[in-house]
């Protein structure tokens, strides 16, 4: 039929993630099906999106194939780089490009970079944790690598709904800080769902031998909490940002750190 | 010989108080760094127009239970410290605004 181009064909998809549909254009329509795939469940029906990119599969940069990641911001632009990819993102056009090597996971990377500068602007952030609504409320378990946030994700019950086993997407909304799923995943390997709900707290995970509860406060709960919101940006200003919004967060949201025992009972105190 | 010091804020810090302390980010090496009551007050004073000296003796002393001259060192100590991460800068005249955003320190 006439002007309609079929799955097979199409050269650009739209992923929304936290509300902003970023379109994704790519002249090879295998990597878009792949990108699909990776973002089951984040990719809108519709065709409006508030950011363009242009992804030109090419080889990795072998110059700068250290697995060290720079973004900086040049001439009005954010230009990002690792190894596996080179990116640029005009905000004021809201276009940009990036070039990575056919792996998702480059693409999974710039996104998570795009979103920080884009949320940091709004006093949002990412940061590492897992994260689950339960009667309405989302918790977030939030550590390093090995703290146990992929633990909580495969022990919560039935009744709580997973966004993420590893990167939380919080924003302000209305004057509320609100927790969004993401398909950012960790080992649990499986994107979260597409929902949203006001936080309720943040727990700062530890393992131990027994399952408590402990409020962190003041300047301890705003340094456990930077431990661990994802910034790559090194520019002075976005730094400021970052910092505003964690010191704002936790003037209006409970961290705790919750110590627990890697078994289902400490889903008992997450209420 | 004037050895009044001086103390600025940078410019390339962010810096909020929650409590009874304030915590300061260093902009440019994104270090987090916390003051205590007494430090708070000092660098809420860090004006680069007060000398030092000055405001252990109008701020500390008259607030906190502390000989001067052991005020005084504690504050040199701190100050030096802060300036070491950038967070301030020190000068032996008073501190224009150029040299506090360009994170001066002589």
């Amino acid at each position: 039929m006439p002007g309609v181009m079929t799955a097979a064909q199409r050269t650009d998809v739209v992923v929304e993630i936290g509300g902003v549909p970023i379109r994704l254009r790519s002249g090879n329509p295998a990597f878009i099906r792949l990108v699909q795939d990776r973002y089951a469940g984040y990719v809108s029906s519709s065709d409006e999106a508030s950011f363009d990119f242009e992804i030109e599969l090419t080889q990795p940069d072998t110059e700068a194939d250290d697995g060290h990641l720079r973004v900086t911001w040049d001439s009005g632009r954010w230009l990002m780089r690792r190894g596996d990819f080179r990116a640029e993102l005009n905000p004021s056009t809201a276009r940009g490009w990036i070039q990575q090597t056919v792996n998702p996971y480059a693409l999974d990377s710039v996104l998570r970079i795009v979103h920080t500068l884009l949320l940091a602007r709004k006093g949002g952030f990412l940061i590492h944790s897992a994260s689950a609504i339960r009667n309405g409320r989302a918790f977030l378990f939030s550590g390093v690598s090995g703290a146990g946030k992929t633990t909580m994700a495969r022990l919560a019950p039935p009744d709580a709904a997973l966004l993420t086993d590893e990167i939380s997407y919080v924003t302000l909304q209305d004057g509320q800080y609100t927790a969004i799923g993401t398909p950012f995943f960790g080992e649990l390997a499986r994107v979260g769902e597409n929902l949203r709900a006001p936080i309720e707290c943040v727990y700062l995970l530890a393992k131990g031998i027994e399952n408590k509860i402990e409020p962190v406060v003041g300047a301890d709960a705003v340094r456990g909490l930077l431990g661990n919101i994802l910034f790559f940006a090194q520019e002075p200003e976005s730094v400021k940002l970052v910092f505003d919004a964690a010191v704002e967060f936790v003037k209006r949201v409970p961290i705790r750190r919750l110590t627990f025992v890697p078994d289902a009972r400490v889903w008992e105190l997450i209420v | 010989m004037n050895s009044k010091r001086y103390v600025a804020r940078s410019t390339a810090i962010a810096a909020r108080v929650l409590g009874d302390e304030t915590m300061v980010m260093s902009a440019v090496s994104s270090t987090l760094f916390t003051l205590d009551e007494v430090a708070t007050v000092i660098w809420e004073s860090a004006d680069g127009v007060t000398p030092l000296e000055d405001i252990v003796a109008d701020k500390i002393c008259t607030k906190f239970d502390v000989a001067p001259e052991v005020a005084l060192r504690d504050a040199e100590k701190l100050v030096e410290g802060l300036a070491e991460h950038g967070l301030v800068v020190l000068a032996d005249k008073p501190i224009t605004e150029s040299k506090i955003s360009h994170g001066e320190n002589r």
